[in-house]
């Protein structure tokens, strides 16, 4: 079915992913619904980029496991996949250069595994060569030149990403103008939450706010890796919580522990590392 | 060291149609249980309420079953019985829970007798009944927070009723951060009577998928992936059961046990 008049969508979810649950899955259904819902924009994709180790979040076991526990958990998706670029680099990355690597990568055919792909856009506005996109699922479209028929890369996250823009030296705060201005973002949240207020409360967001997609959540579903993780270290089931798959794997492996969730502790978080000594400079 | 009690579990319901959220209660209880040491969890039991029930947008109980049967495919302990859903009327719960209690024990009879013939007693695990043979199954009746509040529902449950329930059989109650089972029991006196039977276990990883949410939004051309099995979705997909008309069935109908109810006082004249 043609739809000339609907931007299509790439949706992106970077985190932890330490495990995957069926909540971070339900996050992609409810924004692709809602966005259709729109009747402005058409999902063509959806995408699980797991951070790297290098991210050092106490309790981040290796990315090998979580990029293959994501894997399992998507392959009977038919639209949303996982990619291993980001957890791949040696060091860790801003979410706006896996954004920007990813909106590189829809337009042009042969994608590097450089970090070049990760500059800066071009500024929106100017036409693009429109080439054959193998990575798009979807029948191809009429290439026209036209600006809509551009790909957007949104960043797919929950309400407490949002406001983790609050916390200092996690974000930088020309990141989170380029996010919101370059790409958009997709916030699914709890009925009831502070999000709408944050936003308010904040000059930047507000300013921006025609860019953030707030998506209401209308099942109450706190299944945190968190408390996955908590279930586990109990001998708790957590069938149901995450695909069977992962918790197969998870079961087969042995991958949660005491031990495991001791990993990194004490350690400072990459972004507070790399910001406050970049302040220092 | 002493002998585990076999436990049963029964979860009785609509289960129109079956989430993630009516399996976790399976397994929220079945953790809480072992971890009191005094059980041993040996099955569930998942039972479709029968058509007869008249709850509005009740969809056939042979889908329900059908779609009960899917989501417990890759579940080693429970099941989905459908003798509830194939009586001729609505019975009442506590009907459901002795009727599989009496098929638990004559099981358990006729492996004690099994037993007895053998020449020697294999070593099994643990899970298995053979070496518990000395202790009788108990079984219990699995449910929500919502349910209890159901007791104090004017007319719906028998007075007689909710004393066996809680008192010969049981009570495994999960309830969700925020509710409050402890001050139902206080007020209602044969709960209160009987609170050392009923178990309450806090479901600290809220996950409310209501039924009545999932078939508004199969209605509405909605994802439900991930909240409901991939293989209840594709069935609901496939026979198209939840319509418009569907929700629409048994509307303005009193459910059968307030029928019922209202027959006993009422009753025709012939």
């Amino acid at each position: 079915m043609e739809d000339p008049e609907r931007t299509e969508v790439v949706l992106l979810a970077c985190g932890s992913f330490n495990p995957i649950t069926n909540m971070h899955l339900r996050l992609f259904e409810l924004a692709k619904d809602y966005l259709h819902e729109t009747g402005k924009y058409k999902v063509i994709k959806g995408i699980i980029s797991p951070v790297g180790d290098a991210y050092k979040k106490k309790g981040l076991i290796s990315a090998n496991h979580r990029v293959t526990m994501a894997k399992l958990a998507t392959k009977n998706s038919d639209w949303v996949e996982v990619d291993d670029w980001e957890s791949s680099q040696s060091e860790w990355l801003e979410t706006l250069k896996v954004l920007r690597y990813h909106h590189q990568k829809l337009l042009s055919p042969d994608p590097t595994n450089s970090l070049q792909d990760a500059l800066p856009l071009a500024r929106p506005g100017r036409k693009r060569k429109q080439e054959p996109n193998r990575h798009d699922p979807v029948k191809k479209k009429n290439q026209s030149a036209d600006i809509k028929s551009v790909p957007q890369v949104k960043l797919l996250c929950g309400s407490d990403i949002l406001e983790s823009f609050g916390i200092p030296n996690l974000w930088k705060l020309e990141d989170i103008v380029e996010i919101m201005e370059n790409h958009g973002i997709v916030c699914i949240s709890r009925i009831g939450n502070s999000v709408e207020k944050f936003i308010y409360e904040s000059d930047i967001l507000w300013k921006h706010k025609n860019n953030i997609h707030l998506v209401e959540e209308w099942i109450t579903n706190d299944i945190s890796s968190t408390k996955i993780r908590r279930a586990l270290r109990r001998g708790h089931s957590i069938r149901y919580l995450v695909p069977d798959v992962v918790r197969a794997y998870i079961e087969k492996h042995n991958l949660y522990s005491s031990e495991s969730e001791d990993r990194n502790a004490g350690v400072v978080l990459a972004p507070l590392q790399k910001n406050a000594s970049d302040s220092k400079n | 060291m002493k002998s585990r009690i076999p436990l049963i579990l029964v979860a009785c319901g609509s289960f129109n149609p079956v989430t993630n959220m009516h399996m976790r209660l399976f397994e929220l209880a079945r953790d809480h249980l072992h971890q009191t040491g005094q059980y041993q969890v040996i099955e569930g039991i998942m039972s479709p309420v029968n058509d007869d029930y008249g709850k509005k947008g009740l969809v056939s109980a042979r889908h329900r079953v059908a779609m009960a049967k899917l989501a417990l495919e890759t579940s080693d302990w429970i099941r989905v019985d459908p003798w509830e859903s194939e009586q001729d009327t609505w019975t009442e719960t506590v009907k459901v829970l002795r009727h599989h209690y009496n098929e638990s024990l004559r099981l358990f009879q006729s492996k004690k007798g099994f037993m007895k013939n053998k020449q020697h007693i294999e070593r099994s695990t643990e899970d298995s009944l053979s070496s518990q043979h000395s202790v009788l199954p108990e079984l219990k009746l699995l449910c929500g927070a919502d349910f209890l509040q159901t007791f104090k529902t004017p007319n719906l449950w028998k007075e007689e009723d909710i004393k066996e329930i809680v008192g010969k059989f049981g009570l495994v109650c999960i309830s969700r951060a925020g509710s409050d089972p402890a001050r139902c029991i206080n007020e209602s006196d044969h709960l209160t009577k009987f609170q050392h039977n009923i178990f309450l276990v806090k479901e600290w990883i809220q996950n409310e998928i209501s039924a009545t949410q999932i078939r508004s939004a199969l209605c509405r051309g909605l994802s439900v992936k991930y909240l409901v099995p991939d293989s209840v979705i594709s069935y609901i997909a496939h026979h198209n059961i939840y319509t418009e008309e569907s929700e629409r069935k048994n509307e303005g109908d009193l459910l059968q046990p307030l029928k019922l109810h209202n027959a006993a006082v009422n009753p025709p004249n012939v």
